[in-house]
């Protein structure tokens, strides 16, 4: 203020500077203090390490792997305000649909064998390329995601109810696809997908590399391109983000529709690693997909949110699971405490926040 | 807190409010450096500084929302430290906030009496009694309003009336309004100053934030000037100029207000014929030319906020034409104004202008990005970067860096960086509306001289305000609007504000 160019106001340096840290450091924090706890414990009740164990590193980030991918594209919804119900719903159904095309010959109850479905043309479909459950698993996601969207641009209902009604009604069709019954003895070449491969020794599955391609490139799509942009936009403030020129309708689409896709691709992943297709796959995935995202300092309210701090909350709460299965807590214990910890993380994050925004 | 109450009910004490020596640090700057500050009972003292002068922080500390750093308060002469806004409210101290907080599907009533709602035995709310103590407290005051009506369904000046009843009915005897004007019509304003000088003559303390000359020497009896966190001086209102404060504001003499300049006026930019929207506005036909200013004037609510609007897309037309360069073209959405070289600067900044959240970066290259700066869905960063800085220092905005959020920032900044998100598009077609509303004299100036700027090169704009000297002051014509319709047109060389007044209230 004794800059003598600040009494009239004059130049926007006129101001000393403000250090400012990326906002995924408390987050971190709470994850590294997680680990730290159970490592405690460990050597206590245990007597072995919790982190030194290339075993369970590995197990950690697959059990969560897949909650990743869908988290990414929830993320997303949320920061524009909205919310996306509908993901475990279709991870079940794309998962369906992704296992009766890796179908092997050798299971004479094939889906596709079904006269309903060699009506169709689909037996042509029995041991062909795994791809065609790749694409077909993310085609369906990817509609669905479409729907969604359309749905809440064109009758702007709130996306709570827009995405509780598609929950309920892909659940009923992933049952109907095979009247219930499971879809089992797929392809090696699509189950290939869901396995893990060694480097140096140690185990590394492969969704947990797929978990982490989309992490980066939806990373940088949120903060490198007018997508991005546009979507921190519409959460912040939709009427200046229509002032602004931003087609609020047609961007929500796409958000939507990237995550149902990635949904879709959570369902392939699903399938592929469980070596089978089950109608009940992905209950509830879309609460754990919705914690990691809000565990990771993205607002239920909009504008505010990162991919880096979604991956933090993500590896949370595999960190949380199996640090109470190496502690052997009993399965009910883990998730009353689990539900605990969700809340703690984010009132943390919160209050953090808050001083924050008091102090400047 | 009741002894201090009772304490303060001592008559002889002459001072409400005494503030001495306080002083309060934000990272990074200096908000209030050893300000003084004295209310009088039964006065009306006003408060002018540019923004960012540190009038806000002041009254947010007199009101509980800060603690200072240092300093001492004395409230009706005895030492306090208040904890809270609440405390606040408690010991008499009411803030009459600029953006109103009110809950708006509940009623007038309920939003006066909430927490302290009458109760029956049975611990149920008796809103036959809260309806009978608001109508009192109504009567008392003057103020002609349902108890029972929804707030959401009243005018922005019934709401303010709604708060300031709020205020009395805590018996409070210091309160503060922090521009209660600046959305009132002038009718409204005159009701209001009727209030204020009932609660003077009940004894009552008013600290009067404004950014208007003409308010303070009507209705203060007292003025003290703040100038970047710092106290300039005290005086009587009826012994100082208008051009003393301004000098003690801005520390330096503004020699032109409205820097109009004569400027070539070239070919119709723009031009509406007929235009309508149902139930809003009727048959608005007019041109605008290249380097023209064209002001619109007419009370709030008048429909000249909807015309803007409409022909930038934001509420398409129900019929007419809108015609740019001589092309008529459906201008069904903004993308589709702006495609076609139009800006528009709305008139609520917190509502349909900043994204609170995002910093003055974002804030800045919301816009531009429709169009420019974007390869490949990319965005090119560092180019917008620099030029968005340079946009920012054109206009002055004042701020630490591009990564400050918005919400940090004064009214006045907050505009200045609306605007550099217009200009970075390269308008061809300007629309502002409400370009000053609640900015200070040197940031005024300065939008004003930008607006000569843009029309030398050529832009036309197109500008809508309620104060009259701006719109007399910067326009080449004027166009009134009353009650959804055009009721005329004045030529910068024969209008003056009777004539305005008289087609905008036929």
């Amino acid at each position: 203020m004794s800059d003598p160019t600040a009494t009239t106001g004059a130049s926007t340096t006129g101001l000393s500077k403000v250090r400012r840290l990326p906002p995924e450091i408390s987050i971190l924090g709470v994850l590294l203090g997680i680990i730290l706890v159970f490592e405690i414990l460990g050597w206590i009740f245990i007597g072995e390490s919790f982190i030194l164990n290339k075993q369970r590193i590995s197990i950690i980030i697959l059990q969560v792997a897949v909650i990743g991918i869908i988290a990414v594209g929830v993320t997303q919804v949320i920061i524009t305000a909205g919310v996306d119900l509908s993901s475990g719903s279709i991870v079940g159904f794309t998962a369906m649909v992704a296992a009766s095309f890796s179908q092997s010959a050798a299971n004479a109850r094939a889906a596709f064998l079904d006269p309903f479905y060699a009506k169709l043309g689909l037996g042509w479909f029995i041991d062909s390329s795994p791809i065609w459950s790749i694409l077909f698993g993310l085609l369906f996601g990817l509609l669905l995601g479409l729907m969604n969207g359309y749905i809440i641009a064109k009758t702007k209902i709130p996306p709570f109810i827009a995405t509780l009604g598609m929950m309920v009604s892909v659940r009923g069709l992933a049952k109907w696809y095979t009247l219930g019954q499971p879809i089992a003895l797929l392809n090696d070449s699509f189950t290939w997908f869901g396995q893990s491969f060694n480097v140096a020794g140690f185990p590394v599955p492969r969704p947990v590399i797929v978990f982490i391609i989309v992490a980066i490139i939806c990373h940088i799509a949120l903060t490198y391109t007018r997508y991005g942009k546009f979507t921190y936009a519409i959460g912040s403030n939709p009427q200046a983000a229509r002032v602004s020129g931003i087609d609020i309708g047609k961007h929500l689409i796409k958000v939507y529709a990237v995550a149902g896709l990635l949904s879709g691709l959570a369902g392939v992943m699903t399938a592929a690693r469980a070596q089978s297709g089950q109608p009940g796959m992905g209950v509830a995935y879309e609460l754990d997909a919705i914690a990691a995202t809000v565990i990771g300092g993205t607002s239920l309210a909009g504008g505010v949110g990162r991919i880096t701090g979604t991956f933090i909350g993500t590896i949370i709460l595999g960190v949380v699971t199996s640090g109470f299965t190496f502690l052997q807590v009993g399965a009910y214990y883990q998730e009353i405490v689990k539900g605990i910890i969700i809340v703690t993380a984010v009132v943390i994050d919160q209050q953090r926040q808050n001083r924050r925004r008091k102090t400047s | 807190m009741k002894a201090v109450r009772e304490s303060g009910a001592i008559p002889g004490s002459e001072f409400l409010l005494e503030v001495d020596d306080v002083r309060k640090e934000f990272p990074g700057v200096v908000a209030l450096d050893n300000v003084k500050f004295k209310l009088r009972r039964g006065s009306v003292h006003a408060l002018m500084g540019e923004n960012g002068a540190g009038k806000s922080t002041l009254m947010k500390i007199v009101a509980g929302i800060y603690t200072p750093d240092s300093g001492t308060f004395k409230l009706r002469g005895v030492d306090i430290r208040l904890k809270n806004p609440l405390d606040a409210l408690e010991n008499g101290i009411a803030m009459i906030h600029q953006e109103l907080n009110l809950m708006g599907p509940m009623t007038v009533a309920e939003n006066i009496w909430i927490r302290r709602e009458p109760v029956n035995v049975l611990g149920f709310v008796n809103h036959g009694e809260m309806r009978r103590r608001t109508e009192e407290l109504f009567r008392r005051l003057n103020i002609e309003l349902d108890p029972m009506a929804e707030v959401r369904s009243l005018s922005v000046a019934n709401r303010q009336m709604v708060e300031i009843a709020k205020a009395v009915s805590f018996n409070s005897d210091v309160l503060i309004m922090d521009e209660p004007t600046s959305a009132l019509t002038e009718k409204e304003v005159t009701h209001l100053f009727t209030i204020i000088r009932a609660l003077k003559a009940d004894g009552k303390g008013i600290i009067y934030i404004t950014h208007k000359m003409n308010e303070l020497f009507e209705i203060a009896d007292e003025v003290s000037v703040f100038r970047d966190g710092k106290y300039i001086a005290t005086k009587m209102s009826k012994d100082v100029t208008r051009d003393e404060i301004i000098r003690m504001m801005v520390g330096r003499d503004i020699t032109q207000m409205f820097p109009k300049e004569t400027v070539p006026i070239g070919d119709v930019v723009l031009s509406v014929q007929n235009l309508t929207l149902d139930g809003i506005f009727h048959d608005v036909s007019f041109d605008v030319r290249a380097g023209e200013i064209l002001g619109i004037a007419g009370l709030v609510g008048s429909g000249r906020s909807n015309i803007a609007e409409t022909i930038f897309g934001v509420t398409p037309a129900s019929s007419g034409t809108i015609a740019i360069n001589g092309k008529p073209l459906a201008v069904t959405s903004p993308s589709i104004a702006m495609a076609n070289g139009m800006a528009f600067l709305t008139e609520d900044r917190k509502e349909t202008g900043c994204f609170l959240l995002l910093d003055i970066q974002q804030n800045t290259q919301m816009a531009v990005l429709q169009t420019k700066y974007v390869k490949l869905g990319f965005v090119k960063q560092h180019a917008l970067t620099v030029d968005s800085k340079v946009m920012s220092d054109r206009l002055r905005v004042r701020t630490p860096d591009m990564q400050e959020p918005i919400i940090n920032l004064s009214g006045g900044n907050q505009q200045k960086v609306l605007i550099s998100r217009w200009l970075l598009t390269k308008p061809r077609i300007l629309i502002l509306d409400e370009p000053t509303r609640g900015i200070d004299v040197g940031a005024k100036a300065e939008i004003h001289r930008l607006v000569s700027e843009l029309v030398k090169d050529g832009v036309a704009v197109i500008m809508i305000s309620s104060e009259m000297p701006e719109v007399l002051g910067m326009s080449d014509r004027i166009m009134v609007v009353h009650e959804g319709r055009v009721t005329g047109f004045l030529d910068r060389k024969d209008a003056d504000q009777i004539k305005i007044m008289e087609l905008a209230s036929h």
